[in-house]
């Protein structure tokens, strides 16, 4: 094993860049600044030039470049901020709507009038519906702490109360699978150990679009100079497969599961496995460790070699389903198991599917079997949140306690709407037996997650247009959104560089970074916090609510919080903006490893797990009764649309809707740049445009039986036969016929939910395209 | 003996994130459609059906280029108006006031750096962020880089880590003596025989 995770040994391996930053122009100033966070995986730090008021020139991050705390290099999107900020599509002012619910006819109203109609439907649901029946969605366009549906939840509370939601539209699966395994979400090291390994598996992650932490990308560039093998496993020839990859292994959609067991198999039936470690770390391996009262159960061997079902899980079985020749998946597995320490990353597209649990559990059960868990260099696999405490996702703005203890999964938001009172802890409620209310008030900030983000966006504006189900939605936003465009009020908001914010490092790297003030808001927009502050005013709740803060006054309190609770030597507000820093960071001088301790004395220090061990079976769902779909091991489960399905006759080609570039989520759709830079086109394999008479840079219509697109195409080599790719986030622009000219991936997913964490599958999708001639 | 300035770029691990282009683009202040630095995704391969599995040799990489500031600048040879001068450190450095707008130059050079700005009726390309680096700073692109990919300096000391004077499709570099230097992808090999081809032309503006 080389090194032992200090990076004294790794030091050195690149010329560190010392750019210094430009001169401002003119009389300008420099200030360095956070890039506004729009929950895209990477937190960067730019340096904005002003201007006689105006930002006029964005550099990026041009402190010193030391591994052990690297420069926070913003890509594309940072560096195109510009083009947004300065948009003139920007709202200005409070609108409110004067035509049919989605017809997007506003009349502009004052922010009195605006304050005052807010404060009052805020009442009358909670006089007629109760508390319960006002729901404030997910959603991450604001993402610091100082703005965001985190200002208006603050204020509701303070109300008596909201519907809550928990989980998350990007990893609901693996973050309700992980602990199953493990009994924590903590299941990463910190990524200069990645400099540790020998070989890494980059399964259906794409570090170099969608990020995935600021350097996540660099810091594999750096693995590999050290002698790492890469191998990339995606349907799509990424941007990380290109250039970070030694390999990239295609394999179709929703049957990763599949590939994992074939390997799994051909490591079991070689030896390869860490049997001492096994035996020592995991339960539910094989017959001979399975929990007490369930020794007749099928162990994760037992299906492997098929004993109960009598279907071996071998490469033969593996190639029909995943499309990966017998010998590359015979190949990967002894790799994999054979050059230590190695990485298998997940990424999280894989688990936003039908049966997104199992993939989880199953690359969880790889890497405890290769004994990879707990070395540095190894990787434990599942979510990854990064050792030893969970890494920076450590939100502090105080939103108070919600005197309304339901709590709906963020992906049923529309279930909450549609049944309600129905809904049960049988449909993953918590805090309470059933619903009070159904959902009638709808207060969404920074969210495009109703109508563009969600599934199915026909379905969800026909339930939006229904004024008999929610009667009242607000929105703010700085732009228009096609969520906007279904609201009763829709408040202008600011840019995160119009106000004052503070970040933290998202998921990886220990980081503050600040967002002061840079520029005065456009018209009459302002901020989140600004906004609620105002209702709160006409709700006589101004005091408790602000407690005399405003929002600069709440950054230095998010600043103290985090003093008291993590990070002791960070600087206060005033030495921050004195030094001009932008950002505090700890540096990884000897990178954390995950479960060093339970790997060393798994007696001493056990996991949260039932048994304590690694539960490759689960007690816990063998109880659940629900083997078909939440079975005890990890399994493969063909998914309710696939192309083994009688569904595949009419929708043969599977859609998948990466993260890319051209957007965070839905957010910089209208950006200039980006668009010129990465163009949103449906992604087809030649192969499967030439069967289609489809030319490159043809029209084609994308459907099934939820909606239809109309996209230009791009033939490729780079998507996997069988597969069509139209990255997600696009605008839904339905045309007079309900067509969508914008290219909305989600006019083609599904509402369909996971079965354990009733999360996103809005991967799992089934389309026809053919050639469209206007 | 004289620096001569040059940008090299390591393409085995560029990921074409076009950071490059785009701060390029905030620094100069360029519309769409002008585009001073520019990267190719250079694509090739295919598939098999093997049974039920899929056989691929696909490969891909990035080019970042910009203007090469060449020893040889055709832009310079053709310009009716003397728009352009070549500086003691080698850039070549571009005029605007003096320039007719008649394409030329942009017609001519073999990279498609000169580029025409409908708006302004002129030409225009990278000025190797000249007023930055003579005030001690760096090129927009170069601090940009995420991969740290992308550097510059002197041509003599960047060819002793970058190998590589030509990388397929670019022009041979016999023609306009660029100061570019790169690391090749390792596919850029097979990109001949494989007949790879500039896969994203309509981002290029071609």
């Amino acid at each position: 094993m080389p090194g032992a995770g200090f990076l004294d040994n790794v030091k050195n391996l690149w010329r560190g860049h010392r750019a210094p930053a430009s001169r401002p122009e003119g009389d300008g100033q420099r200030i360095r600044v956070g890039c506004p966070a729009h929950n895209c995986g990477g937190r960067c730090l730019l340096v904005a030039h002003l201007k006689d008021g105006r930002i006029v020139r964005l550099d990026t991050d041009d402190r010193p470049d030391e591994l052990a705390a690297p420069q926070l290099r913003a890509c594309v999107r940072g560096r195109a901020y510009l083009r947004r900020q300065y948009h003139p599509d920007r709202l200005l002012r409070p609108q409110k709507r004067i035509g049919p619910r989605g017809a997007a006819q506003f009349a502009e109203i004052s922010w009195d009038e605006a304050w005052q109609l807010l404060a009052g439907e805020l009442r009358r649901v909670r006089e007629v519906h109760g508390n319960g029946a006002i729901f404030v969605p997910y959603g991450t366009g604001a993402y610091n702490q100082v703005g965001g549906p985190a200002t208006a939840r603050r204020l509701l509370h303070l109300f008596g109360g909201c519907l809550g939601h928990h989980n998350s539209y990007s990893w609901a699966a693996t973050n309700v699978a992980t602990p199953t395994v493990y009994g924590t979400r903590v299941t990463g090291n910190q990524r200069q150990d990645w400099l540790n390994a020998r070989y890494i598996l980059m399964w259906g992650w794409n570090p170099a679009e969608m990020r995935d932490g600021t350097n996540s990308d660099f810091f594999l560039k750096l693995a590999r100079q050290r002698g790492a093998r890469t191998v990339c496993i995606d349907p799509r020839h990424t941007l990380t497969a290109q250039s970070l990859a030694d390999e990239w292994v295609p394999v179709r959609p929703g049957t990763d599961a599949a590939l994992m067991a074939a390997m799994a198999h051909i490591i079991v039936t070689d030896g390869l496995h860490d049997a001492e470690f096994v035996r020592t770390h995991c339960v539910g391996f094989d017959a001979s460790q399975m929990p007490p009262g369930l020794s007749g159960e099928e162990s994760w061997v037992d299906y492997l070699l098929g004993r109960r079902d009598g279907v071996p899980k071998t490469p033969d079985w593996a190639e029909p389903i995943t499309g990966v020749p017998r010998d590359v998946i015979a190949r990967l597995a002894r790799e994999y198991a054979t050059t230590k320490p190695a990485v298998l990353y997940q990424g999280y597209g894989m688990q936003r599917r039908a049966y997104g649990e199992q993939v989880v559990r199953a690359g969880c059960a790889l890497a405890a079997i290769t004994g990879n868990v707990g070395v540095p260099g190894g990787w434990a696999s599942g979510l990854g949140l990064q050792a030893p405490d969970g890494g920076p996702l450590w939100t502090v703005f105080p939103t108070g306690e919600n005197p309304i203890k339901a709590s709906i999964p963020v992906f049923l938001w529309s279930e909450a709407v549609l049944r309600g009172r129905e809904l049960s802890a049988a449909d993953g409620l918590e805090g309470a037996e059933r619903l009070t209310a159904d959902v009638r008030l709808i207060w969404a900030v920074a969210t495009n997650c109703l109508v563009n983000q969600h599934a199915n966006v026909n379905r969800s504006a026909a339930i939006l247009r229904d004024e008999r189900r929610v009667e009242f939605l607000v929105v703010q936003d700085q732009f228009l959104t096609p969520t906007a465009r279904f609201a009763d009020l829709v408040l202008p908001a600011c840019t995160q560089w119009e106000t004052w914010g503070v970040q933290d490092g998202w998921k990886y790297g220990d980081e503050v970074i600040l967002l002061p003030k840079l520029v005065e808001p456009p018209g009459e927009s302002m901020s989140d916090y600004a906004i609620v502050r105002g209702v709160a005013r006409r709700l006589g709740l101004e005091e408790a609510y602000s407690e005399g803060r405003d929002e600069r006054a709440w950054v230095e309190w998010c600043l103290a919080r985090w003093r008291e609770t993590r990070f002791p030597d960070l600087p206060t507000l005033d030495e921050l903006l004195a030094s001009n820093a932008g950002v505090w960071a700890r540096p990884a001088t000897r990178p954390a490893v995950a479960f060093e301790d339970f790997r060393r004395d798994p007696e001493a220090f056990p996991l949260d797990t039932p048994s304590g061990k690694i539960e490759i079976f689960s007690a816990a769902l063998h109880d659940l009764r629900r083997p078909d779909e939440v079975p005890a091991v990890p399994k493969y489960i063909q998914e309710w649309e696939s192309p083994f399905g009688p569904e595949s006759a009419s929708f043969p080609l599977q859609l998948v809707g990466h993260h890319s570039l051209r957007r965070v989520h839905s957010t910089h759709d209208n950006n200039d740049w980006l668009a010129e830079a990465f163009p949103q086109r449906l992604l087809v394999n030649p192969l499967d445009a030439s069967a289609r008479a489809i030319a490159d840079g043809d029209l084609v219509r994308i459907y099934n039986e939820r909606g239809e697109v109309v996209v230009r195409c791009r033939l490729t080599a780079r998507i996997m036969p069988g597969v069509v790719d139209l990255a997600q986030g696009a605008w839904w622009t339905p045309d007079a016929s309900g067509r969508d000219r914008g290219g909305s991936v989600n006019v083609l997913t599904s509402e369909r939910w996971t079965p354990l964490a009733r999360g996103s599958a809005q991967h799992t999708a089934m389309v026809q395209v053919a050639k469209a001639f206007r | 003996m004289r620096r001569r300035l040059a940008f090299a770029v390591d393409t085995s691990v560029c990921t074409g994130c076009k950071a490059c282009q785009t701060a390029c683009k905030d620094r100069h202040g360029l519309p769409v459609g002008v585009l001073w630095r520019r990267v190719y995704e250079v694509a090739g391969g295919g598939w098999t059906r093997e049974g039920e599995a899929w056989r691929h040799d696909v490969f891909s990489y990035s080019l970042s280029i910009s203007c090469n500031h060449c020893d040889e600048p055709v832009c310079l040879a053709v310009c009716p108006s003397s728009s352009y001068v070549t500086r003691p450190d080698g850039l070549v450095v571009h005029d605007p006031d003096r320039c007719l707008g008649c394409g030329n130059c942009a017609w001519a050079c073999p990279y498609g750096a000169p580029q025409f700005d409908a708006a302004r009726g002129v030409t225009s390309k990278c000025d190797f962020c000249a007023a930055e680096i003579d005030a001690g700073g760096t090129p927009a692109c170069v601090a940009a880089c995420p991969l740290r990919a992308l550097e510059w300096g002197d041509l003599s000391e960047l060819a002793v880590r970058f190998a590589s004077p030509d990388v397929h499709p670019l022009p041979d570099p016999g023609l306009t003596t660029p100061a570019l230097r790169l690391t090749p992808h390792r596919d850029a090999a097979r990109a001949v025989p494989a007949r790879a081809r500039v896969a994203n032309r309509e981002e290029i503006g071609e």
